[in-house]
Formats: C-alpha cells, sequence, structure tokens
C-alpha cells in the first residue's frame, strides 16, 4: 500500500481487493529451492551437509589425491625405491634454486661437495656453486616396472645428467627419502582400508546379531566388548604381531598386520551397531517386516541396516587414523612390517636412534605424511559426523 | 554399597578369567617353545647341548605336560602369589617385575593427573567459548597432540630436554642413583626425568578427554535448568562451576574407564623408545624370546591394572553421584 493512501488516525482504512486469481494452496507452495530440498535423497542432504564443513570437504579432497597417488607413485617419485647413491648417504635436504647470482635461470639444484669430518666422524655436503643442474618436468629418468608390469621410465620430475635432486635427504644407504615416503603411502594407506573393511563386517555382524537378538547373545557379545576394550591395546597388538613367523613372506606378514589390526578394533563399532539395532527393531516397519515373516538376516540387511550405516561410516572413517598409527608403532618397534616392505612406520623405524634426531633430523620427516593423513582422517570424520543425521 | 562393592568385586572374577585364557592363548600360539629357541642358540654358537640339562628343564617346567594341565597350573600358581620362572632372566617373574610394577604405575597414575590437569580447563573454555578462535585453535592443538605417534615425540621431547635441561637421555633417574636406595636426590632426578614420559603419553589421552568434556559439558549448557538459574540472576561463572559442571565431574570419573587403556598402551609404547625401566622393554624381549611366563604374566598384570582402575572409577561415581542406582538395573 502506498503511503498516500493510509488515512490520518481514527478514518477507516480503504477497502482493498486483490485483483489476481485465488489461490487456495499458496501458502503451502514451495520454492523451487525447498521442493529440491523436501525431494533429496538422505545420500543428497547427507553430501550438502558435509559440503558446508570446510575443514572436511579440504581433507577428503586431500585424502583423495594422497590415496590417488598410491596409483602413480613410480611415476610421482624421483628414484626408485631401493636405489642407492653410495656417494651421497645421510645427504642432508637439496633445495631448488630459481636464481644464480642474481640472474633466473629456471628451477635447479647446485652439485654438492662431500668432505668426511674426521673429527666428528661423520659426512659434510656443501653446495657447489660451480655446477648447476636444471630441474626438468616430464622427463625420462631412472627404468622401472610400472606397477610391477610394464617398463617405462616418465617421472613427474628430474634433474640433468650428473646432478642429484634429494628435496627431503637419504637415509643411511643413500636411498631418496622422498621416493621412499611415497611408496611407503602404498603400505601404510591400504593398511588402514584392508583393516577397517575386515572390522566393519566383524561390527556388523556381531554387532547385528548382538542387537536385533538381545537376551543371551547380547549378553555374551557385551562381555567379549568389555574384555577387548579394557586390555590395553598396543601392548596385545605387540603380542599378537610376536606370533606371525619370521619365515612368512611380506606379503602375509602385511595380511597378517592387517588382520590383528582389524580383531582388536571391531568392538568400538560393534557398540554402536548393537544400541542402533535395539533402537530401530522397536520401530513399526521392524515389527511389519517380521509379521509378514521376513527372516531374521532379511529384517537385519534388508530393513534395519540401511538406517545405521551413515552412522557406521563416520565411525569407521574415525577408527582407520587408529589403524594408521598402530601399523606405525608397531613397524617402528621392529614388530609389525620389516624390510623389504616399506611402510611410513618402516622408514620411522630408522629414526628410533636419539643420534638421528641429533644429526640427520630429516629422517624423521616421515611422520609428516602420518599427521597430516590422520588429521585429515579426523576433520572428514567429523564431517561425516555431523552429517550423518541430516534430518536433524 | 558394601553389597556393590563386593558384587563387582565377583564380577571381576570371570573377566579376569577370560582375559587369563586369552594371554594363555597368544602365549601358546607360536610354534615351538623357549626350550627349543634356546637350544638353537646354543648350538649355533657352537656350544655343545647338555642333553640332560634339557630335559631337566623340560621337566621343571612342565613343557611335555598337556595344554591345559599347564594352563591351570599358571593360573593357579598366579593365584598365590607364583607368577612362574623367566628362562631369560632365570630368576623368579616375581623378581624381574619387582620395581618396574611399582614404576609402571607411577608413570601412569601421574600421567592420568597431568591428562586432567591439563584437558579439564580446555574442555570447559573450549564449551563455554564455542565457535570461537581459542576453542578452534585448542582443538586444532588437541588433534595434533592425538595424530602425533606418542614415540617420536618421546624421541624430539628426550632431545630437546637434553639440549635444554641437560636431562640425561634415557631412564627414568640420573645413572648414578640405579640401585641406589630410595633418597631425596633420587626423587628428584625421577621427577626431572618422569615428565617426558607423562607429558608423551598424556597429549594423546588429553586430546580425547577435553574433546569429550567439551561435549559433555554443551549438552549440559543447553538444559533448561542452565537457562533458569542464568534468568534468576546468577552471574556466568557460578552457573557454570554449580550446576553443569557437577554433571561434566561425573563423566570426568567414569571416563578413566577408556583413558586408563589408552594410557598403560602408550607408556608401554613409549617407555620403550626412552628405556624407561618400566614393564614396557621387557614385555617387548619378552614376547620375542618367548619367555612365555614372563610375558604372559605381564600381560595379566596390565589387565589387572586396567580392571582395577575401572572398578576405582565406577565406585567413586557410585560415591559422587547419588543419581546412579547401585541395584542393577538393566542398562541399555
Amino acid at each position: 500500500m502506498k503511503p498516500e493512501q493510509i488515512p490520518s488516525p481514527g478514518r477507516p482504512l480503504p477497502h482493498f481487493i486483490s485483483k489476481e486469481p485465488f489461490e487456495h494452496a499458496a501458502a503451502s507452495r514451495l520454492t523451487p529451492e525447498q521442493e529440491r530440498y523436501y525431494l533429496a535423497s538422505q545420500w543428497q542432504l547427507m553430501w550438502w551437509r558435509f559440503k558446508r564443513h570446510r575443514l572436511a570437504l579440504i581433507s577428503a579432497v586431500f585424502l583423495a589425491l594422497a590415496y590417488g597417488s598410491i596409483l602413480i607413485t613410480e611415476f610421482l617419485s624421483p628414484y626408485n625405491l631401493h636405489a642407492r647413491h653410495i656417494d651421497h648417504i645421510y645427504a642432508q635436504p637439496q633445495s631448488v634454486h630459481l636464481f644464480h647470482e642474481g640472474s633466473f635461470v629456471g628451477p635447479f639444484v647446485y652439485g654438492t661437495n662431500y668432505k668426511l669430518d674426521m673429527e666428528q666422524l661423520r659426512r659434510v655436503y656443501s653446495e657447489d656453486k660451480s655446477k648447476i643442474y636444471r630441474v626438468r618436468l616430464f622427463c625420462s629418468g631412472e627404468e622401472y616396472k610400472f606397477w610391477g608390469l610394464w617398463k617405462a621410465d616418465a617421472h613427474l620430475f628430474c634433474v640433468e645428467k650428473g646432478g642429484t635432486i634429494f628435496l627431503l635427504g637419504t637415509d643411511r644407504l643413500g636411498r631418496d627419502i622422498l621416493s621412499r615416503i611415497l611408496s611407503g603411502a602404498r603400505i601404510s594407506l591400504t593398511i588402514g582400508l584392508i583393516g577397517i573393511a575386515i572390522s566393519f563386517t566383524m561390527a556388523i555382524v556381531i554387532g547385528g546379531l548382538a542387537g536385533y537378538y538381545s537376551g543371551v547373545v547380547d549378553l555374551i557379545v557385551q562381555r567379549i566388548i568389555e574384555i577387548l576394550q579394557s586390555f590395553p591395546q598396543i601392548p596385545l597388538w605387540m603380542a599378537l604381531a610376536a606370533i606371525l613367523p619370521v619365515t612368512w613372506s611380506p606379503l602375509l606378514i602385511y595380511f597378517g598386520i592387517t588382520v590383528i589390526l582389524a580383531v582388536l578394533d571391531w568392538t568400538g563399532l560393534a557398540r554402536a551397531v548393537r544400541s542402533k539395532l535395539l533402537a530401530l527393531r522397536e520401530e513399526d516397519y521392524s515389527t511389519a517386516a517380521r509379521v509378514m515373516g521376513a527372516k531374521p538376516k532379511r529384517i537385519i540387511f534388508r530393513h534395519l541396516m540401511p538406517g545405521v550405516m551413515s552412522h557406521l561410516i563416520a565411525s569407521a572413517t574415525l577408527s582407520i587414523p587408529n589403524m594408521i598409527l598402530g601399523e606405525t608403532a608397531l613397524s617402528f618397534l621392529g614388530l609389525g612390517l620389516r624390510p623389504p616392505i616399506t611402510s611410513w612406520g618402516v622408514l620411522l623405524n630408522e629414526a628410533q636412534n636419539i643420534n638421528v634426531v641429533a644429526l640427520y633430523p630429516w629422517l624423521i620427516l616421515p611422520v609428516v605424511p602420518v599427521i597430516l593423513v590422520i588429521l585429515a582422517f579426523n576433520f572428514v570424520g567429523d564431517g561425516l559426523r555431523d552429517a550423518a543425521d541430516p534430518y536433524k | 554399597m558394601i553389597g556393590y562393592v563386593l558384587r563387582r568385586l565377583f564380577l571381576m572374577v570371570p573377566t579376569l578369567l577370560v582375559i587369563s585364557m586369552i594371554v594363555f592363548t597368544i602365549i601358546e600360539l607360536p610354534p615351538g617353545d623357549y626350550l627349543e629357541s634356546y637350544v638353537a642358540e646354543l648350538q649355533s654358537r657352537g656350544e655343545t647341548v647338555n642333553e640332560e640339562e634339557i630335559e631337566f628343564l623340560r621337566e621343571q617346567y612342565g613343557f611335555g605336560e598337556p595344554v591345559l594341565q599347564r594352563y591351570v597350573e599358571w593360573v593357579w600358581g598366579m593365584l598365590h602369589g607364583n607368577f612362574g620362572y623367566s628362562f631369560e632372566y632365570r630368576l623368579p617373574v616375581a623378581d624381574v617385575l619387582g620395581d618396574r610394577v611399582l614404576l609402571t604405575v607411577v608413570v601412569s597414575l601421574a600421567t592420568v593427573l597431568f591428562t586432567w590437569i591439563v584437558a579439564f580447563p580446555i574442555g570447559i573454555y573450549s564449551a563455554t567459548h564455542q565457535y570461537s578462535w581459542g576453542d578452534y585453535g585448542l582443538t586444532f592443538v588437541g588433534l595434533l597432540g592425538l595424530a602425533t605417534p606418542n614415540f617420536l615425540l618421546a624421541l624430539v621431547l628426550l632431545y630437546l630436554a637434553n639440549v635444554w635441561f641437560g636431562t640425561s637421555i634415557g631412564g627414568l633417574m640420573e645413572p648414578e642413583y640405579l640401585d641406589q636406595p630410595w633418597s631425596w636426590g633420587k626423587l628428584q632426578s625421577v621427577l626431572e626425568h618422569l615428565w617426558i614420559p607423562v607429558v608423551v603419553v598424556g597429549t594423546a589421552g588429553t586430546a580425547g578427554l577435553a574433546r569429550r568434556l567439551r561435549a559433555n559439558l554443551l549438552d549440559e549448557l543447553q538444559k533448561q535448568y542452565v537457562t533458569t538459574a542464568r534468568a534468576k540472576g546468577l552471574s556466568p561463572g557460578k552457573v557454570l562451576i554449580k550446576y553443569p559442571l557437577r554433571a561434566a565431574m561425573n563423566f570426568f570419573v567414569s571416563d578413566i574407564g577408556h583413558l586408563l587403556p589408552t594410557i598403560i598402551s602408550g607408556a608401554e609404547l613409549t617407555a620403550i623408545v626412552l628405556s624407561l625401566p618400566t614393564t614396557g622393554p621387557i614385555l617387548i624381549g619378552a614376547l620375542q624370546s618367548q619367555d612365555m611366563y614372563l610375558a604372559g604374566s605381564f600381560l595379566m598384570f596390565l589387565a589387572l591394572l586396567t580392571t582395577v582402575g575401572v572398578l576405582i572409577s565406577d565406585l567413586a561415581l557410585a560415591a559422587l553421584d547419588p543419581r546412579i542406582r547401585l541395584e542393577g538395573g538393566q542398562a541399555r
């Protein structure tokens, strides 16, 4: 209503008639956005909710990149996993320069001078400013077998002939740390996934049975879970890992360790499944299914599990870091994976000595990806947990 | 209350029995036994193996007997304070354990205290200042502590302590106090060394505890009685301390059941890196050389420590919170 139409105080308002056709559903009509929201599936809603958690989104992208990188490890790493550089033992990280004596050259590294310091009995490396080696992208370098199948020699980056590029230094055998970290990711990242797959299955089956049947089954499962949870995890892992025969092949040891990590991890998940199922079992749709003669297996997996799944995935994501840390700790102690398998824990095993921290601090760099991955999993798990119940 | 304590103590028996079965299975699983590896070691050194001695040892420690009988004897012995015989140290297990058990308990208790002292203010601050920069910062630092492997933090702290304070590396006291009777100087030296394992082991537990406290306190703060208290004009500090904090305190005590296994796990691992005279380094040695009674008794001891800890926390909780009914209702 325009201001001039407002009558002075005390006078009646003019009669107003809308000329538009009458619509009875105007109040309940949805805007397109609302409609999209109400029609969206649960997973769609979860995705929208998840997207709002910025940190979780960034972490998810980071994890996707990390897992993507293990497909092309050989291409990304400048050197081969086991390639030794005898002239560069315990070499410190080299830095990439852009300018040489004030003029622009593009990315390059200087050569290295090597001197044995007889007083302290250590190798001293210094930059040799007279030699310049350019860094090239997408070049051919050391030959490798891609996925152990095809011969190839393409690398993401390498240096001109004669030079070396150790961005994160080398270890006691002169192996490039960066290349080793990249291939360590293959083992360390997958061990978490395979482990969680095993413990996830155990949790769903055991927790599902306990939650659905309750009674005696529930009582027994509850006690088992309590006992397993009251046990300090790492000593038990250590004891189980010590059982693995030394004669096993590296691959078997890898699976053995994964199973050990999983066997002690399912308890928390199983508890979550059980308590959720106990609640869902009482819902009308579950009774309806039972009345119609559905078997317990069908009711659990067809009707009850979908309601639990989103929560489960969130909790599973939160327990992957635990497994990665577990593998790292076991390998660090020499009880887990052993060379020639290369995982982040195996790499850190080299840094067991206090002298290493003092003299060759770059040997503890493999801890950086460990921390990043674990943080990322935690953030993604947080985001998923918030998004797990989008109807709230 | 006495009835409740007795019932809880009675319930511990089957739990410990099952744990002892698990432990015994684990130490029985590896093929061969200590004597076999001992003989192999002697042969590899080119020494002659005294068949009679081996046979005598085999007889003495009952390696030939069936598994079930050995299990019963082991458990029976433990009930009478006889923890078996360590083959590697050639001593009764109780003598090998000795001081180390005490030190493990000391380190664990100190860590629990440290965790509480640090986590409590952090949890309260994050809950009362939800979504502030302080909250985010503390959460991030806590997560960082959670994500850093304990053993590596131990190494770095050890190095820094050596560079900055001149603390000797490894062990729980200066070398000259080893095997000395307890004195003021020794205590001081122990305290000087104790903080590293305590901080290292504490970081992981602290982060978890602070986050759980934050969540719990946030739940309490949204309840109506808080609004009522605020509406009737109580100062914010008083509102916080008087009601929600008391409710959260219960959680603090009951959470020890979560905290203790984490701390003991971490303590074992850190002890190995720092070569502390606690149970960690011996455990790993015993596991590797199949010194089964030593390893088994250690694992049992750790399990007992957690079970007793959980029991104490439950009793404290029952004493603290009048709402908790001692007569068992079905908990769901």
